[in-house]
């Protein structure tokens, strides 16, 4: 069977890796399973109520949820204002595009270290407490200020810069593909160039690669993780704010606790939210159905 | 992209004030974004070539005040950070990780868009259906699995998992799909069976999608952190990013070395980048992921 001979290492390697992890992560969430991968202690349910009785876990989904409502527009705005600049400038573009999508190249980790040791850095030195106290304005402690929430713009920009490129290129793709005819018809039925050209036709036509951008966006957020374990925990330790579900579910799973069960039960928790907002969202901007 | 032709809102007289105020505008401001865009970098490389206290000075300056060459050497000679193994690591992992997905993947990928088969249809959304549920919600089981091979800590437990990539996969199907037929019908006609039809034929004249899929699994890989640093539990084992990131909540710090081993962290990517990006530019606009 050819088709097998093609597909079949990498469904075998797919299941292995992605299946059986999902239902061993079931089998898991079932028992006591501290630092062991084979419990014997069944529990039941116990898992799940402790998990969504635990508050900490609770404001983690909380806090992804905000992450969320904060990263999803913004990086939705300016990708698309970019790619709309970008797309009508008559010199450099390949530059400029360049210029926007090279932070695609860097790690979170590396993002975060700038973020945290250079720009947002609390103490004396560092970029944003430079430039302010031109101005005349106190240092702020970015990262360690709750009250205002001054570590968002942290953890909201450093997302920015290394994501936003990417979104571009895929609105850049679907601008390229509108056709000028478009243009033109409405031209000549007098609309305006600039706001009304945008909102009758070009955000439209855009529909679908929008649909694809927010869900992509979208799924990233819940995979927050790396920014937010390199931007927030140091050598004392972690703070109880902006801990998105990963992070906690790293602690807690694999952390001082080891407890695997209870780690388990919040992955199948939040992979289920996922699931059911993925599929809401799907519905709700119509995805896989075909263009009117 | 700069070659094909571009659209001009309305061909209005270029003398005209407002339009050429407009345009004037957005240069400024794409102008202005960049700027902002690259300063990251540039913080980068000044923090990584300047000296400790010129780095820390409360009078911070946009220049260094003097350049410090030996900062390159210095980080591969501190004994606390194994910059010369990770980067090693790094290596060999994103390597076989790119050769290993690329293969994998586009042999899966033409499978399912040209060998005709009853249920592939089934399989293809099986595979999809990874996808949805974001890689990093199985981290915990995953880790569970990978322990109880007894892989933690180990180069295969670091890249044997991480091979199949169902993102990969779905590029290389949409890229097959819309493959000229033409060209397999005849080596068909020529006898060719479809093992040596995909290597003589479709893989050669597929270079810019294994190009694409390769720099965007390369980057993945040499970036992964979560991963890593689940599984690199000895520091035998670290990558670059894990190397960095137990480095930055370490009790002393040494900011310049900091600075300057992220900066070498990143060259090899900037150099990969910079050679094959608009094949990942073209890869992402021709794989139909908005379609």
């Amino acid at each position: 069977m050819w088709f097998w001979a093609f597909v079949g290492p990498f469904a075998i390697g797919l299941g292995l890796f992605t299946y059986v992890p999902l239902a061993w992560s079931v089998y898991l969430s079932f028992f006591d399973a501290h630092n062991t991968v084979t419990p014997t202690d069944f529990v039941g349910l116990d898992n799940y109520t402790a998990m969504l009785g635990d508050d900490a876990f609770v404001s983690s989904l909380g806090t992804f949820l905000l992450f969320t409502a904060f990263i999803v527009p913004a990086t939705y705005v300016l990708s698309l204002g970019l790619a709309l600049m970008v797309n009508r400038l008559r010199f450099a573009q390949a530059f400029f595009r360049s210029v926007f999508f090279l932070p695609t190249a860097c790690s979170y980790v590396v993002a975060a270290l700038i973020w945290k040791l250079s720009i947002f850095n609390g103490v004396r030195f560092g970029l944003a407490n430079t430039v302010l106290g031109w101005f005349g304005a106190d240092q702020t402690a970015w990262l360690s200020t709750t009250d205002p929430p001054w570590y968002w713009l942290v953890i909201v920009t450093v997302r920015l810069w290394l994501q936003a490129g990417f979104f571009m290129i895929l609105f850049l793709a679907g601008l390229q593909r509108i056709s000028p005819r478009l243009y033109e018809a409405a031209a000549v039925d007098g609309a305006r160039p600039g706001w009304q050209t945008l909102r009758y036709i070009t955000l439209p036509q855009l529909r679908a690669t929008s649909v694809a951008v927010v869900l992509l966006l979208v799924i990233n957020a819940f995979q927050a993780f790396d920014e937010f374990y390199n931007l927030m925990s140091d050598a004392r330790g972690y703070p109880p704010y902006a801990r998105p579900p990963l992070v906690y579910l790293y602690y807690t799973a694999l952390g001082q606790e080891q407890n695997l069960g209870l780690g388990s039960a919040g992955a199948v928790i939040l992979a289920l939210i996922i699931a059911v907002a993925t599929v809401v969202q799907a519905r709700w901007f119509g995805l896989g159905r075909k263009e009117d | 992209m700069t070659n094909r032709p571009r659209f001009t809102e309305r061909p209005r007289a270029p003398q005209d004030p407002r339009v050429r105020a407009g345009r004037a505008l957005r240069a400024v401001i794409v102008t202005v974004l960049a700027l902002l865009f690259l300063l990251p970098f540039y913080l980068l490389v000044r923090n990584g070539l300047a000296t400790e206290q010129d780095i820390t000075a409360p009078d911070w300056t946009f220049f260094p005040r003097d350049l410090q060459w030996s900062n390159l050497t210095e980080v591969f000679d501190d004994p606390n950070l194994p910059m010369a193994r990770a980067l090693l690591n790094s290596t060999l992992i994103a390597v076989s990780t790119t050769v290993g997905t690329v293969l994998l993947a586009s042999l899966a990928g033409y499978g399912l868009a040209r060998i005709p088969y009853r249920h592939a249809n089934l399989v293809f959304y099986a595979i999809l259906g990874t996808l949805m549920v974001p890689a990093a919600v199985t981290f915990v089981p995953s880790f569970v699995l990978v322990s109880s091979l007894g892989w933690i800590s180990t180069l295969r437990g670091l890249i044997v998992p991480t091979l199949f990539s169902a993102f990969a996969c779905f590029m290389f199907r949409q890229y097959f799909l819309g493959f000229p037929r033409e060209l397999e019908d005849a080596a068909r006609v020529d006898g060719l069976g479809y093992w040596r039809t995909y290597w003589r034929i479709v893989v050669p004249n597929s270079r810019p999608v294994f190009a694409a899929v390769g720099t965007i699994v390369f980057i993945g890989a040499w970036n992964a952190f979560l991963w890593p640093l689940v599984i690199g539990q000895d520091r035998q084992s670290w990558t670059v990013q894990v190397a960095l990131s137990t480095f930055t909540t370490a009790q002393n710090l040494n900011l310049h070395e900091l600075f300057i081993a992220a900066a070498i962290s990143i060259a090899p990517l900037v150099v990969v980048f910079v050679l094959l990006q608009r094949y990942i530019v073209a890869g992402v606009e021709r794989s139909g992921i908005d379609d």
